[in-house]
């Protein structure tokens, strides 16, 4: 866990004005911190410019892992270790072994990319990670500055920076 | 790009009341916060009776052996492959509506697929039991997977469908819980912002961690995305699995190449009736009547009446082919099926599932509520016999009439399917209890587009529907002649 650092954070009302005020900030070459919202906002990587989660390359991975591993096993274990004939069809029955190796490869996929993304949020049960405010998961949308390094003229341009592009408070939290 | 209301009358009310986000915190957080209503614990000991004495028909079962089923030499299979393979069938609704509605980009889908979801991995769990109890050696379960072991290693036959079925179920089961939680932590962050002391501390280690960083959402919603994308085929492959288990087979009127989709169909059919019975109660219940709408309903009735149409023509096709086929075994089957001793159980679903359905196709039926609650039990007791019919009538006539033979379960095999109805009521009341039975998160990111206020139509019918696309229309022009 790094140091602590002071964030100054400001609630906005309204996502519309949120996003206006992340591109105002863009033009100004402020740095944010991070901007936190109730619910997923369409096209709000896009105006922070975040790269593209790579997420769903991760999953097609866990995929290919899960496929192999049905597939290679079933074909171990009825032409190697314990060949038997069912019904008359060859030792390698391929079709037959279709169906596990589809839910292998589901199950690979989900539980893997599942696991990735809360490793990578730095979530999981009882993790404890420090939230500004209380309202962020009810309607307030948060744009917020690291203050750390700031002297007191910068982060009052800031507040006033929050205030003119419509937040309705501004706060400094320690986190 | 926002301060003026965007009126929209293409795009349906989905959210009715003029909600704020902080309403809708506020409204769907209300059950989970309050203490339970007098009508909650009523059912709440009911089911737990009810799931009591279904564990107390498990354990005679267990302790007395499958002995005390009435499953004889020819009918191996009875009510419990029957009462497994309809709760099997009732759980396709929720990742259904979750993943496939997602991929479709349905926003009707919000204001019910949490629920759903839940819905699905009760009744998932339901119908697990019955094959577990089924082996006879409970104890003996784990002999399903394949694990190295001292007898060889002797492996399972991986070529056999009910194999299939474990993995296809259990894999169902993992993937189906991992969607429905992933997409609650956001919900139970808020939850765990609004409550104090050790409330709080419990809903934080559940919530884990939760801040709707924007960078955690928008993995959030790609990680969505792609298992909406998974776990589509997998819906698919669950009940196709399923049929695998009687159409691999070599039993007339089991062995036919129609049923994986046939039982797909089926199984979203009885799948939304189950979520039309809830969602009814659960609307009324928690005063979410703005959030699970008119219009929810209608577009599951549509649903239902698409998916009854698809049945009833499966059941047809099966007729026609077996005739068609000039094979007399196959032929019998079906003729054994319509009017021999199980007739009734065939008359109740041709009546309930093909039949009655077919008044939703009048859009004043879809948008009757009571209407639409008789009918998501019909259509449950008709999926029902669905299964009964293939399985019991089937093989209570096999190939040699000396065996023949009229099967009725006894007080124990009753017990146990009353018993899972119990499981899944207990389980559903808890979930009310301890999460929201919304997505609170899903649902504000629809209300700019489907919110009350901003499409401008309350409560859309169909006249309204032309009335305000005119109004609409004059608003449009006007704008342009600024």
């Amino acid at each position: 866990m790094e140091g602590h650092k002071d964030v100054l954070y400001g609630l906005y009302n309204d996502e519309d004005v949120l996003m206006d005020a992340i591109t105002k900030a863009q033009k100004d070459h402020l740095d944010i911190h991070d901007v936190f919202t109730p619910f997923p906002v369409h096209g709000l990587d896009d105006v922070m410019g975040l790269s593209e989660s790579r997420l769903h390359i991760a999953g097609f991975v866990y995929g290919a892992l899960g496929t192999l591993t049905a597939f290679l096993f079933m074909t171990w274990v009825f032409t190697r270790d314990w060949p038997i004939i069912f019904g008359g069809k060859p030792y390698w029955s391929v079709p037959a072994f279709i169906p596990i190796t589809f839910e292998l490869t589901v199950l690979f996929s989900c539980v893997g990319m599942v696991v990735t993304y809360y490793t990578v949020c730095g979530m999981g049960p009882g993790a404890d990670n420090p939230t500004l405010d209380d309202r962020i998961t009810d309607d307030k949308f948060c744009l917020s500055f690291n203050v750390s390094n700031s002297s007191k003229d910068e982060i009052e341009s800031l507040k006033g920076f929050l205030t003119e592009s419509g937040a309705e408070e501004t706060n400094i939290k320690t986190i | 790009m926002s301060h003026h209301p965007i009126i929209s009358p293409l795009r349906h009310t989905l959210i009715t009341g003029d909600k704020t986000y902080h309403d809708i915190t506020e409204d769907i957080c209300a059950p989970s916060e309050k203490v339970p209503s007098t009508a909650w614990v009523i059912a709440f000991i009911l089911s737990v009776t009810v799931l009591g004495f279904g564990v107390f028909c498990i354990l005679w079962t267990i302790w007395m052996g499958i002995g005390t089923w009435n499953l004889n030499r020819t009918i191996g299979w009875g009510w419990d492959i029957t009462n497994f393979v309809w709760w099997i069938g009732i759980g396709h609704a929720g990742t259904l509506i979750s993943a496939i509605l997602l991929l479709f980009r349905q926003k009707w889908r919000t204001g019910v697929n949490r629920a759903a979801e839940a819905m699905t991995i009760f009744a998932v769990m339901c119908a697990g039991l019955f094959p577990l109890i089924h082996m006879g050696r409970l104890w003996l379960g784990f002999f399903i997977f394949p694990y190295p072991n001292t007898r060889g290693p002797l492996w399972v036959n991986f070529n056999s469908p009910l194999l299939w079925d474990v993995f296809a179920i259990s894999t169902y089961f993992t993937v189906s819980l991992l969607f429905w939680y992933t997409g609650l932590v956001p919900d139970l962050a808020t939850l765990r912002d609004r409550s104090k002391g050790l409330r709080r501390k419990i809903y934080s280690f559940v919530a884990f961690g939760w801040t709707g960083s924007a960078k955690h959402w928008q993995r959030f919603e790609s990680l969505s995305l792609i298992l909406a994308g998974i776990a589509t085929p997998l819906v698919l492959s669950v009940h196709t699995i399923v049929s695998f288990d009687f159409a691999t087979s070599v039993i007339p009127g089991w062995h036919t190449t129609i049923f994986p989709p046939y039982f797909v169909a089926g199984a979203i059919f009885s799948g939304f009736a189950m979520v039309l019975t809830l969602m009814i109660i659960t609307r009324k219940v928690l005063k979410l009547e703005d959030y699970i709408t008119m219009q929810h309903i209608e577009s599951m009735n549509k649903v239902i009446v698409l998916t009854a149409t698809m049945v009833g023509v499966a059941y047809l096709t099966e007729l026609f082919i077996s005739w068609y086929s000039q094979y007399p075994y196959e032929q019998f089957a079906f003729y054994n099926r319509a009017t021999g001793i199980y007739f009734w159980s065939y008359v109740g679903m041709m009546g309930c599932n093909v039949l009655v359905p077919q008044i939703f196709w009048v859009e004043k039926y879809r948008r009757n509520i009571t209407l639409t609650f008789f009918m998501s039990i019909f259509i449950n007791i008709g999926m029902w016999f669905e299964r009964f019919v293939i399985i019991v009538t089937t093989l209570a006539r096999d190939y040699l009439p000396s065996s023949w033979s009229y099967y009725v379960p006894t007080w124990v095999e009753i017990g146990i399917y009353i018993g899972t109805f119990g499981l899944f009521f207990t389980l559903y009341l808890l979930f009310t209890r301890v999460a929201p039975v919304v997505a609170i998160a899903e649902v504000k990111s629809i209300l700019k587009t489907s919110g009350s206020q901003y499409t401008g139509v309350v409560n859309r019918k169909a006249v309204d529907y032309k009335e305000a696309a005119v109004e609409a229309d004059h608003v449009h022009v006007g704008h342009e002649h600024h």
